[in-house]
């Protein structure tokens, strides 16, 4: 059994696609599905820079067989892109400095969004613990924790 | 090319885990990274895998009889997130890897793993956990501290699968948890400790302690914990000497990567120092 068919919804949509069943889902994402905004920082769950939604539950993609997302929900990235919540989010990052070379900072606003889909109005302790699978190397966190903050602040009612 | 399997019920996976002899992977957060490649290469196993993760049987919490069992493929968040979990058992799993993993992570695959520094250990050693096993043979009851052997090693059978954690619930007045690592989130331990206890003004009903990280298997003294129960303040100042004595006979820790043996048996005598005089009996 070299693939197998997978099925999954991704983004809102239906997709299935022929695939081996441990290929990881970083790699499914990147380049069988030209998905590029996820990346993959150290492949050892270490950086969370390939942290995606799976199921409304943040996840390191870079350790997630594709066969164990089978029948499940995946959200990227690009599936955040269209909703208010992120614009919300890019604006408070920007204005924040917390974005420098961004190589994290699609997982930061996925980490971002799970902090604030389980709690709308988290303390900065809370901000710290939930991104504490997410590493950055440019700003030192001060600025995406208060990103974060901020974002809670203005969201009244998005999450 | 290995065959991957996924079940769609536990009596379907033990028949394959019989027949087949697979590499079991439950949230994977271990065996995709030590089995991993290249970017955008299939990560190299090379024995059948099976996929139990999202068996229904596994997922399970629930309260019997005083004792809290929990399925195999639980996930630490979800153990994180139960109301019926009590503290002193969540404590040491609030800090065990990052938020992203403790949603892929399961406590059998810490179990499993046997790692001399997995940080569910001590606290399932110090709470007398069982482990549910199930084949195709039947099933069996082993206490934790008989089910890992050595370093990544267990007594599980090739066609054994682990199904559920059972802790017997105590009345436990405080717990006192502490890891030492390089990082708060994702470190491996240097070190850990874990105890819990219950006492009242006069005297100490009862203590557990366990250490990990600093020996093959966590280090747990029954003849220490003796020593302890019983005592009332004066006593328990006059036999720490004693107890921490025991201990340090015990202890057999390893150089490496993350530490040296010195600063384990260090840390780790003056963690129980530090618990034994500050906070039992605070």
């Amino acid at each position: 059994m070299a693939t197998t068919t997978i099925k999954f919804k991704l983004n809102g949509q239906p997709v299935t696609l022929s695939t081996h069943p441990l290929k990881r889902l970083v790699d499914v994402l990147r380049d069988d599905l030209q998905l590029t905004g996820t990346k993959e920082g150290c492949g050892e769950g270490e950086c969370g820079t390939c942290s995606v939604l799976l199921d409304n539950r943040l996840v390191n993609s870079c350790l997630v067989p594709i066969a164990s997302v089978a029948g499940r929900q995946v959200i990227t990235i690009e599936g955040l892109r269209s909703t208010p919540r992120f614009d919300l989010l890019q604006r408070c990052f920007a204005q924040a400095g917390g974005v420098q070379c961004g190589f994290c900072t699609p997982a930061m606003i996925m980490a971002a969004e799970a902090i604030l889909s389980a709690n709308p109005y988290p303390t900065e302790k809370q901000v710290r613990e939930g991104l504490a699978g997410n590493i950055c190397r440019c700003t030192g966190y001060g600025m995406i924790v208060e990103a974060v903050l901020e974002a809670a602040r203005k969201g009244g009612g998005l999450w | 090319m290995v065959n991957t399997f996924r079940p769609s019920d536990l009596a379907q996976a033990l028949r394959i885990i019989a027949d087949t002899k697979p590499t079991v992977l439950a949230g994977g957060t271990d065996l995709m990274v030590r089995h991993k490649t290249w970017s955008g290469v299939v990560p190299h196993f090379d024995r059948p895998v099976v996929l139990i993760g999202h068996l229904p049987e596994l997922q399970g919490i629930e309260i019997r009889d005083e004792r809290l069992f929990i399925g195999s493929a639980v996930t630490l968040a979800a153990i994180l997130e139960h109301p019926l979990v009590p503290e002193h058992i969540k404590s040491p799993i609030a800090q065990m890897a990052s938020p992203p993993i403790r949603n892929l992570a399961t406590l059998g695959g810490n179990i499993c793993n046997a790692s001399p520094a997995g940080d569910s250990l001590p606290m399932l050693y110090a709470l007398d956990a069982c482990l549910h096993l199930e084949s195709v043979r039947g099933r069996q009851t082993v206490s934790i501290s008989e089910f890992i052997s050595a370093p990544g090693r267990t007594c599980l059978e090739p066609d054994q699968l682990l199904t559920a954690i059972e802790i017997p619930l105590i009345k436990c007045r405080t717990h006192y948890y502490r890891k030492v690592g390089q990082r708060q989130a994702n470190s491996i331990s240097k070190v850990s400790f874990y105890a819990a206890a219950d006492y009242d003004k006069q005297r100490i009903h009862w203590v557990r302690i366990a250490l990990g990280a600093v020996a093959p298997t966590v280090v747990r003294s029954p003849a220490a914990e003796g020593l302890l129960a019983g005592l009332d303040a004066s006593g328990l100042k006059a036999v720490i000497p004693a107890v921490i004595n025991i201990y340090q006979g015990l202890l057999s820790p390893v150089d490496d990567v993350r530490s040296t043996q010195q600063y384990r048996r260090e840390v780790s005598l003056r963690l129980l120092e530090n618990y034994l005089t500050r906070e039992l009996m605070k």
